[in-house]
């Protein structure tokens, strides 16, 4: 067992014990990964526009995959259903897509891999372990599923989509996509309620989108595990660079019977512990493994 | 540098207090900044539902938008004059060019711009409404027409209806009329106004239409659609019609009597009810008594 740490590395060191001992690619792979894929993203909805091949048409709300997949933003697809209105079958049929997508593949992959907002709270929080802020404002864990349900009241009785004035997950989408300036004042405020007011505010506190996928991944495959809890020495990196700490406590410091694998539904599997912890004790496997724990012995 | 912890406390709370404040103060300026935001009057693409159906029903993908080969429609933005995210055009800038394949309507996945409009030349999009007479040239009586040459429907969406020149009292001002189960509110007119400001406007179509009473019938259009006048045509006395389709169920109109007067003679109208009625008295008493007019004057104490 690896002997346990008197004191823990400060967050803003977090990841830098594992960028020296197991290497810079290492310690970065999952995160340079999701940048990847959540600007390829963008990449696809702007190739249209810039060189005339459409990849994906629309935006983060609801877009068309090659003409013919359609794809939409399973929020605003509720949104619009609890006005009332029935939208045409395009709608339904690309709300179900993503929702069985996201429902197999992993936990709010969507907010991790995909959502362009997640770059902004991730240097928020960057900024955040780097200048030293640490206690700030709390705020309840599950306000997202209040104001998710507020918001779904909402639009019935106000027959409006009630969220999509203030969207600033659409907003900075349409900002990519369709260019306009004003609605990065959105994204800006979102950067510094996550910097200066509550740690991981947005994403872990108040994002309805986040919800949704929350509740639609609860059941999916893909989870990162805890290979070996005997070789936590209780750095603590992994809890500084998490966007949902309390998803780590039980399967990494919980009793026999906890599973050791990351089954919350918040944990929104970007698989940043796996980067910054030195002594591999996390890994991406499947929800089913180990189900059946068996007692370390060493 | 070591911070007192009571300075360290001050100076976070302080931080805090500044970027709530900040906050607070950015979302109230986006709302003034939004209402100031009047860049034109904004449109919707064509076959867009009724607006409150749409808002309901438009999932804010901007693929109308990427469908106009013109690249006249926008995404609102926060300070657009419209919800964010929704599609708009604005007709001085560039109006609706009227593809009659309608790509906009048919990239939309809700349905927010509906499938039932076939033929672009059915589109609502908003109403043209010849605004100000008092700087329209054809109403100055010049021959402009701009806005009637430009129409994609000339001659069925604006008219030019002759009306006498009362300045010259010898030529005719052709006015461009519009008539709203033609016209489109593509915008075409008001874009190529040629005044500094268009004089005439497309306006979202519950601003631009009135409505009749429910009740309001049209004696002329009734007449027609009857093929004969409803009402008797002639009253015994030469001048009304009967209005005994007025009374109420079961009674008729009660029967009118001639006036019996004569020159220098004061009567009081006659009763309908009978016709011998004799009026008692055809002057007013002087009153007994007028109020104080002083007291009035100088207020009550």
């Amino acid at each position: 067992m690896a002997a346990t740490k008197t004191t823990p590395n400060k967050p803003k060191d977090a990841g830098l014990e594992a960028r020296q001992k197991l290497g810079w690619w290492h310690a970065y792979r999952f995160l340079i990964l999701r940048r990847l894929s959540q600007l390829s993203v963008i990449l696809m909805f702007l190739s249209g526009p810039l060189w005339n091949v459409w990849i994906l048409k629309g935006n983060y709300s609801s877009s068309m995959l090659f003409d013919t997949v359609p794809l939409t933003d399973p929020l605003i697809t509720a949104e619009s259903l609890a006005t009332g209105y029935l939208p045409e079958w395009t709608t339904i049929i690309g709300a179900l897509i993503i929702v069985l997508f996201y429902a197999v593949v992993a936990s709010k992959s969507f907010c991790s891999w995909v959502c362009p907002m997640n770059m902004v709270t991730d240097a928020a929080a960057w900024l955040r372990r780097k200048l030293g802020i640490r206690q700030t404002a709390k705020l309840p864990r599950n306000l997202r599923y209040v104001l998710l349900v507020v918001i779904l009241a909402g639009s019935a009785v106000s027959g409006t989509l009630l969220w999509e004035w203030i969207n600033p997950v659409a907003a900075l989408g349409r900002v990519f996509v369709f260019g306009l300036g004003a609605t990065l004042w959105l994204v800006a405020m979102v950067f510094i309620f996550d910097l200066l007011v509550v740690e991981h505010g947005w994403c872990g506190h108040l994002c309805p989108i986040g919800a949704v996928y929350g509740l639609i991944g609860a059941k999916s495959l893909i989870k990162v595990n805890v290979v070996d809890r005997a070789r936590c020495d209780r750095c603590m990196d992994c809890y500084n660079v998490c966007p949902e700490p309390q998803v780590l406590r039980l399967p990494l410091h919980g009793s026999e019977t906890d599973s050791q694998i990351i089954l919350e539904k918040d944990c929104i599997t970007c698989g940043r512990c796996i980067d910054v912890c030195p002594e591999n004790v996390f890994a991406f496997g499947s929800r089913f493994e180990k189900q059946v724990h068996v007692k370390n012995i060493n | 540098m070591k911070l007192d912890p009571n300075r360290r406390q001050f100076l976070k709370n302080a931080t805090r207090t500044v970027a709530g404040v900040c906050g607070v103060g950015v979302i109230l300026g986006l709302q003034q900044h939004q209402a100031n935001a009047k860049e034109g009057v904004a449109l919707r693409p064509p076959g867009a539902l009724p607006e409150k159906d749409f808002l309901a029903a438009c999932i804010r993908c901007g693929q109308c938008v990427q469908a106009c080969p013109y690249d006249m429609l926008h995404l609102a933005s926060l300070l657009s004059p419209m919800e964010a995210g929704t599609p708009y055009f604005v007709a001085r800038d560039k109006p609706c060019e009227m593809c009659p394949d309608i790509p906009c309507m048919n990239a939309c996945p809700s349905g927010a711009l509906s499938e039932e409009l076939k033929d672009i030349n059915d589109a609502r999009m908003g109403l043209a409404v010849l605004l100000d007479h008092e700087t329209c040239l054809n109403w100055q009586g010049l021959r402009c027409d701009v806005c009637y040459r430009v129409c994609p429907l000339i001659d069925k969406a604006i008219t030019l209806e002759n009306i006498h020149n009362d300045r010259t009292h010898i030529h005719a001002k052709l006015i461009p009329t519009v008539h709203s189960d033609a016209c489109t509110g593509c915008g075409k007119c008001e874009q190529a106004c040629v005044l500094e400001e268009a004089a005439i406007k497309v306006l979202p179509m519950d601003l631009a239409k009135g409505l009749l009473g429910r009740h309001y019938r049209l004696g002329w259009q009734e007449k027609q659609n009857a093929g004969k006048a409803l009402l008797e045509e002639q009253h015994p006395d030469g001048l009304r019609p009967s209005l005994d389709a007025r009374m109420p169920e079961g009674l008729s109109e009660p029967t009118y009597q001639h006036m019996k007067v004569k020159p220098n003679q004061k009567v009081a109208t006659p009763s309908r009810a009978a016709d011998d009625y004799v009026p008692r008295s055809t002057t007013v008493d002087a009153p007994e008594h007028f109020p104080d007019l002083e007291l009035n004057t100088k207020g009550v104490k």
